[in-house]
């Protein structure tokens, strides 16, 4: 007989005390954000999609097309191509193209990058009206940036730039060899009885990884 | 015209701008609770509920009217059609009715029954069958299993209801709800009846359907329970029918227990629709505090508790009474 | 012989794949008499992606993503436990400060993962408040979590070695802040749901699994140590930096809802105890190893390494033939164990029991499904 009233009483307290923590809750300032018109700061390592760093000191990309993230990308969705032009030391990248809709946001791109030319952005209103919206042309997408920052625009290398350099580049190439192969036959005839007592130059090997 | 004149200020003229008060009463109660509940749920959240329409979100409940009322009216195959059709009209009916006799003050009744009471408790029962036509016509487990909980659980907390509801009237040796009221004029019943307060609060939250006793519509196992099926106006007028069946309940109760209009200063009426609003108020509170009760513990709970603490209420009043 | 000419007949309800308490893409074949049960059997396979064949088809590196997708609840402990393995497999050690950090990580990741399963099982019982409650708090472990890996939910943030980034002094302050806050909130959450009538009344006794039906079934995690074996990955085969900290095991003694509800609260206690004491112990050093290469070619071998995660035991079986993508990996999910043993108690109880049993195993379907 006790038990059931104690059960009761017990019951009834648990019930109160629960709605005390409720009542105390109603009376404390809200927790939440009315967006749009109030926003939060995204943290600093916020993973927006992924976009060229503007290097500090050449305002431009830092893009040597050697495709390490397009290989490494798990979901196939980065298409780069390059060309060295004439004058220059390295390849640099004349096209790159982000298909955005199937990003996981993992940074594989990122990190595997030898320049580190690529960093997350922090943008995260992403809305367009088809699934093209959502595909970057990291070049263009670049020239906006700059225009943005008042910075000068990098210009997109043409097609038809680009065939005359990858021209230049096959004929400075065919010099440099026949330079290269005059060179040795030179050298052959300067020093043949060095040879016999040199020891033979193991031949250079590329190591590819 | 001398005809007209002759009904008007009679009966018949009584009755019918109350009926127009009725109405607007309660389509602006709904509008009025709706917003309240969405208002109470975010802040006990900690967050802000409608802001967009109108200052603070006051205009919502309009706009989400508008929006039900402009969409199609989705009538299943294989239901059963003038069921279907009239539950929507019997939950809402005897709602209505029951403002009939409600004293907002010392002159806003409508009809003054010598059996006021009585005729509210008698409605509020027909609701039960709006809710089995609903969820047996539908044509949906769901909806059945919904509409099957909904009877036993309506049935269950009618009794310690009435019980509670006869401890109040023995006090007074009336079934006028304006005779009710003016016994309260020295001291509130609630303070002589604490007990009967709770049973009344607990039965009035069972009999309406609201949490912790709202499996009839538990959202997170029957989908919708026994309105599942309706779509547009008429889940919009179940929806008017639990407001307002909850104000019912809440004026009931501030009738039995609060002293219905009287307070110092303020008119009546003004009184009145403090208190009936602070009772919906605390049902609120519930809702959004207590988790659901399982089916079979909502009946034990009606059979092995309520109803021995509402006999024995009745019997400690009886007993005070006589000896008195 | 007087016969009744009433049948017992049985309906058929489907508690379908969309449903709003069944946690994911699940469907539970029920046959009932009543509002009893007398059948139940779950069906799944709405929810399959096919991880374990684009784990066929990418290198080690570029398998890291979909980890965080698996179980996206407590996605660092699974990118944790496929980098051990990977780790093991290539003979690569990871630097103390790397693994103090991945535990502080992970054991945030758990916390957050039992905060929305506190906050969704109330919201299946009914209460709809206390989930505000419990997002509020995982808002701020979420926002922490975002500041050092740049994700809040799918985390690809480990990598093989170690972590890429280091944690920083706000991200330090933060956390003991926020410990010292959820620790003023539990008295709260005990009075709300803990030691409510209702919540009591709707748990106990319910769902009891026996310790020989655990056994039986191959459960783990909560769900395990709810019904009173005391075992825990983290505990009889450590891993990790694990060693260096002092928590208990917490354990239920009848195995019913209410004994995996306080186990999962007292398990969220213990990890604020791991993560103090990390932080307080934090080395200093590298936070990644030297020398691991872009491109993995591992050797021949196989390797399995079990982690334990907010569900319980999570274990990656790597099978690799000597190339750069594996052969094979499979993925041993807790979740699918643990949903084994529904039809079994869900016998006899009621379709609210069913929905309260279903939460307390605290599945994740897409880890299911894989």
């Amino acid at each position: 007989m006790m038990t059931y009233f104690k059960e009761i009483a017990t019951g009834l307290w648990s019930l109160l005390a629960g709605m005390a923590v409720t009542i105390r809750y109603f009376v404390k300032p809200v927790v939440t954000v009315q967006y749009p018109r109030q926003k939060i700061e995204m943290s600093p390592r916020y993973r927006g999609y992924p976009q060229f760093i503007i290097d500090p000191d050449t305002k431009t990309h830092r893009c040597i097309a050697c495709e390490m993230c397009s290989r490494m990308c798990p979901s196939q969705l980065i298409a780069v191509e390059g060309a060295k032009f004439p004058g220059e030391k390295q390849k640099r990248g004349t096209k790159y193209i982000h298909e955005h809709y199937y990003c996981s946001l993992c940074g594989l791109c990122v990190e595997v990058c030898p320049t580190t030319a690529l960093e997350f952005s922090k943008e995260y209103r992403l809305v367009g009206l088809s699934r093209q919206d959502a595909v970057i042309d990291h070049l263009i997408l670049l020239q906006e940036r700059q225009k943005a920052a008042g910075l000068p625009v990098t210009p997109i290398p043409t097609a038809e730039e680009i065939v005359a350099a990858a021209a230049a580049e096959a004929k400075e190439k065919e010099a440099k060899a026949k330079a290269a192969a005059a060179a040795a036959a030179a050298a052959k005839k300067a020093a043949p009885a060095e040879e016999t007592a040199k020891a033979p130059e193991a031949p250079a090997k590329e190591v590819k990884e | 015209m001398e005809l007209l004149a002759q009904y008007l200020g009679t009966e018949v003229g009584r009755m019918l701008i109350g009926l127009v008060g009725v109405i607007a009463l309660v389509s602006v109660n709904a509008l009025f609770l709706i917003w309240v509940e969405r208002k109470v749920s975010a802040h006990m959240q900690v967050r802000l509920g409608p802001m967009e329409v109108g200052p603070h979100g006051a205009i919502q409940s309009v706009a989400d009217a508008l929006k039900l009322m402009g969409k199609e009216l989705i009538t299943p195959e294989e239901v059963d059609k003038p069921i279907f059709w009239l539950a929507p009209i019997v939950v809402f009916l005897p709602v209505l009715l029951s403002f009939l006799v409600i004293p907002f003050s010392q002159s806003l009744i409508i009809k003054d029954m010598n059996v006021g009471i009585i005729l509210i408790l008698g409605f509020s029962t027909l609701a039960v069958l709006a809710i089995l036509m609903a969820g047996w016509s539908s044509n949906n487990k769901y909806s059945v299993l919904g509409a099957i909980r909904s009877v036993a659980q309506n049935v269950a907390y009618e009794i310690p209801l009435l019980i509670t509801v006869m401890s109040i009237i023995l006090m007074v040796g009336s079934f006028k709800l304006s005779d009710i009221v003016a016994a309260q004029s020295g001291y509130w019943y609630i303070l002589v009846q604490p007990l009967a307060f709770l049973l009344f609060i607990t039965c009035a939250t069972a009999e309406t359907n609201r949490a912790p006793f709202d499996l009839p519509e538990a959202e997170s196992e029957l989908v919708a329970g026994f309105h599942t099926e309706y779509s547009g106006m008429r889940f919009a007028v179940f929806f008017l029918a639990e407001y307002t069946n909850m104000f019912i309940a809440a004026a009931v109760g501030t009738v039995l227990f609060l002293g219905g209009w009287h307070g110092p200063i303020l008119p009546g009426v003004v009184w009145f629709l403090l208190k009936v609003y602070a009772l919906i108020f605390l049902m609120m509170w519930f809702r959004w505090t207590f988790p659901r009760v399982r089916f079979d513990q909502l009946i034990t709970f009606a059979w092995k508790i309520l109803i021995p603490l509402a006999f024995a209420n009745l019997l400690i009043t009886a007993l005070v009474m006589k000896l008195r | 012989m007087i016969e009744l000419g009433i049948e017992e007949k049985t309906y058929t309800l489907n508690l379908g794949p969309q449903h709003p308490s069944t946690h994911g893409v699940l469907r539970v074949l029920l046959e009932m008499d009543g509002e009893y049960i007398t059948k139940a059997e779950p069906v799944i396979g709405y929810g399959h992606r096919g991880h374990e064949h684009m784990a066929e088809n990418r290198n080690y590196h570029q398998f890291l993503p979909n980890m965080g997708r698996v179980d996206y609840l407590h996605a660092l402990a699974y990118n944790q436990g496929y980098c051990m393995a990977v780790e093991k497999l290539i003979g690569v050690t990871v630097p103390e400060r790397g693994e103090y950090i991945r535990v502080i990580l992970s054991e945030l990741n758990r916390l957050t993962s039992h905060l929305l399963w506190f906050g969704a099982y109330l919201l299946d019982l009914g209460a709809f408040t206390p989930i505000m409650y419990c997002f509020d708090d995982r808002e701020h472990i979420l926002d922490l979590l975002d500041r050092i890996t740049g994700s809040r939910l799918t985390y690809c943030f480990y990598r093989f070695g170690g972590v890429p980034q280091d944690l920083d002094d706000e991200f330090i302050t933060g956390v003991r802040a926020f410990i010292k806050r959820l620790r003023s909130r539990w008295p709260d959450y005990d009075n709300l749901v803990t030691k409510n009538v209702i919540f009591i009344n709707r748990t106990k006794d319910v769902g009891v699994i026996s310790k020989d039906q655990c056994v039986k079934y191959g459960l783990t995690g909560p769900t395990l140590r709810g019904s009173g074996i005391p075992y825990d990955i983290r505990k009889s085969e450590p891993y990790s930096a694990y060693p260096a900290f002092d928590f208990t095991i917490p354990i239920g003694d009848q195995g019913d809802i209410f004994d995996r509800y306080i186990v999962r609260l007292q398990e969220m206690e213990q990890s604020l105890r791991i993560i103090e004491q990390a932080l307080d112990k934090l080395p200093n050093g590298p936070i990644m190893a030297e020398k691991v290469p872009k491109r993995l070619k591992p050797a021949e071998g196989e390797v399995y390494q079990a982690v334990e995660t907010a569900r319980g035991e999570f274990g990656c079986y790597i099978v690799s033939q000597g190339g750069i993508k594996p052969y094979r990996i499979k993925l041993r999910v807790p979740s699918f164990g643990n949903l084994s043993i529904l039809p079994e108690i869900a016998v006899d109880t009621l379709v609210a029991d069913l929905v309260a049993i279903l939460g307390s195993v605290d599945v994740v379907i897409p880890e299911i499904d894989r």
